[in-house]
């Protein structure tokens, strides 16, 4: 196997896909539900904004936006380090996905809940938030997760931007002629695999939390 | 505790007056009733409601039709007619579900729908009609609890969230009415647990932990299973005859209409078409239309 100097470089690596996953799925929820509830919103201005976003980032690839952002930006006067321009793509990228996932779960809500909040008054804030969000959150879980495990898999595009994260590493060492081809590669994928069980695991215990005592999600009990 | 009607029973000091009281007073269910109706804040003053030219459409259809219609304060009004007549528009209304193309809509001497802005009424502001709501509260035919909320939170919520209440002054308010509906042993279980009668007791108990001036009930036990009826009616009945709330309810229920109505409203088309005493619709209506109605339903019960 490899030696220990090697798995060094992998683990840093898959270090550094770790951090750029999390802080962009951490922005990229943000913008979800930020998204998501605009595009419910009644005034049509901030639908229509919303919906130019949602578009234009579902609608381009991927690594052409990272290259513009990384690339492109600093002619406009704005440079990103690659950390950052890696998170911002990548969570603009997951927003624009998880926006819908946010609006379609909302409105899955039945129309009853939201009745039975205006009857007791509930401010609309509150309504969204104490009631209407915490049902939807069960229903967007499950898209929720997918969406994470293509981000984890897409955050290797931030290799193309010089910044070392587990396939730069791979590459780098597969270049160099450290290990071979097939033994790289093998662990890249272990170690991916890996990373999207973790996530898988959250999700599910994230389910099983929120779902408590609802008819739906896994927290449903059967009787 | 809901299987104890006698709640000062093992209290040394009260003994004998819990005796009097009882051989006073053989029928148990009055002693659940007063205890309902002190839990849900029976000192309070129901509102009047006044309907006036209320007019609701849903694209061609006309559902309410310059609707004039005056409710007491305190009146408990039974509302029947035919499925599409209305009835239930009028409660929605009401509550603030359906806004009216026409028509202003006045509870306790306020309006619902609009405001006084110099001298002159004009659309009210979010904030007026949160105030004026406050008096109203209601019950729904599917119950519509708050599926991940036990039923207990489905209860304090309201109190601690919108009243402003502490949680722990919220949580004893939820407990008290909780017990007097007798749930004082679900108060832990989320409505997914409990069977549809529960359900609309602790929907009763949720609305009721407002302390609403105004009740609405519509039809509050067409979604349930013939043998959990009963239990409910209980609780309406206990509320209509020991509370000064104004209630006004929808329901099929011809029976209990005509025992806790103090009137009621035949509605059909948008329009009433004839009310009075219980007496007098159920034992003698005037027009065709209120015959034909209740020929239908009572023959099919």
């Amino acid at each position: 196997m490899l030696e220990w100097n090697l798995w060094r470089a992998l683990l840093d690596g898959t270090w550094i896909t770790v951090q750029v996953t999390v802080l962009a799925a951490l922005l990229g929820t943000i913008l979800s539900i930020l998204s998501g509830l605009a595009g419910l919103s009644s005034v049509r201005a901030v639908r229509w904004a919303n919906q130019v976003y949602v578009d234009f980032f579902r609608g381009t690839s991927a690594i052409v936006q990272l290259f513009w952002i990384f690339f492109a930006l600093p002619f406009f006067g704005i440079s990103l380090s690659p950390l950052l321009a890696g998170v911002v793509t990548l969570g603009l990228n997951m927003g624009s996905y998880g926006s819908e996932v946010v609006r379609g779960a909302i409105r899955a809500v039945p129309r009853g809940q939201t009745e039975a909040a205006i009857a007791l008054n509930v401010t609309s804030f509150d309504r969204m938030r104490y009631i209407i969000f915490p049902q939807a959150a069960v229903t967007m879980l499950p898209p929720y997760g997918n969406l994470l495990i293509e981000l984890l898999k897409a955050s290797a595009l931030v290799s193309l931007i010089t910044l070392s994260d587990l396939t730069f590493q791979v590459q780098i060492l597969r270049v160099n002629g450290s290990a071979s081809t097939t033994q790289l590669f093998t662990i890249a994928l272990v170690l991916y695999f890996l990373l999207a069980m973790g996530i898988t695991g959250l999700v599910r215990a994230a389910e099983g939390y929120l779902g408590r005592g609802l008819e739906i999600g896994r927290g449903a009990r059967r009787s | 505790m809901p299987d104890n009607p006698e709640p000062n029973h093992d209290e040394p000091s009260n003994s004998r007056s819990a005796i009097l009281e009882r051989s006073a007073e053989p029928d148990a269910p009055a002693r659940t009733a007063s205890r309902l109706a002190v839990a849900a804040g029976d000192e309070l003053e129901g509102s009047g409601v006044r309907f006036s030219g209320v007019t609701k459409r849903f694209g061609d259809l006309t559902v309410l039709d310059q609707l004039d219609m005056e409710v007491a304060p305190g009146e408990k009004m039974v509302i029947i007619g035919p499925s599409g007549s209305g009835k239930t528009t009028i409660l929605r209304v009401l509550m603030t579900l359906e806004r009216p193309e026409a028509g202003t809509v006045e509870v306790g001497g306020e309006q619902l729908y609009h405001e006084e802005r110099n001298g002159q009424l004009v659309k009210a502001s979010e904030k007026h009609v949160r105030q004026v709501r406050r008096k109203i509260s209601m019950v729904f035919q599917h119950f519509n609890l708050f599926p991940h909320m036990t039923a207990l939170d489905n209860v304090s919520f309201g109190p601690r969230k919108v009243l402003g209440l502490s949680k722990d002054e919220a949580n004893e308010r939820a407990a008290r009415l909780l017990e007097v509906v007798g749930l004082g042993d679900k108060f832990g279980e989320h409505p997914a647990r409990l069977s549809g009668g529960q359900k609309q007791r602790v929907a009763i108990a949720r609305a009721l932990a407002m302390e609403p001036e105004v009740m609405l009930f519509d039809e509050v036990t067409s979604a349930l299973d013939p043998e959990l009826v009963g239990e409910v009616l209980n609780v309406l009945r206990d509320l209509a005859e020991n509370t000064t709330m104004t209630m006004l309810l929808v329901t099929h229920e011809m029976g209990f209409a005509r025992e806790i109505g103090d009137r009621v409203v035949m509605f059909d088309g948008g329009r009433v078409v004839e009310q009075g005493p219980p007496t007098q619709i159920f034992g003698d209506p005037q027009e065709q239309r209120t015959r034909d109605f209740l020929r239908a339903v009572l023959d099919r019960e």
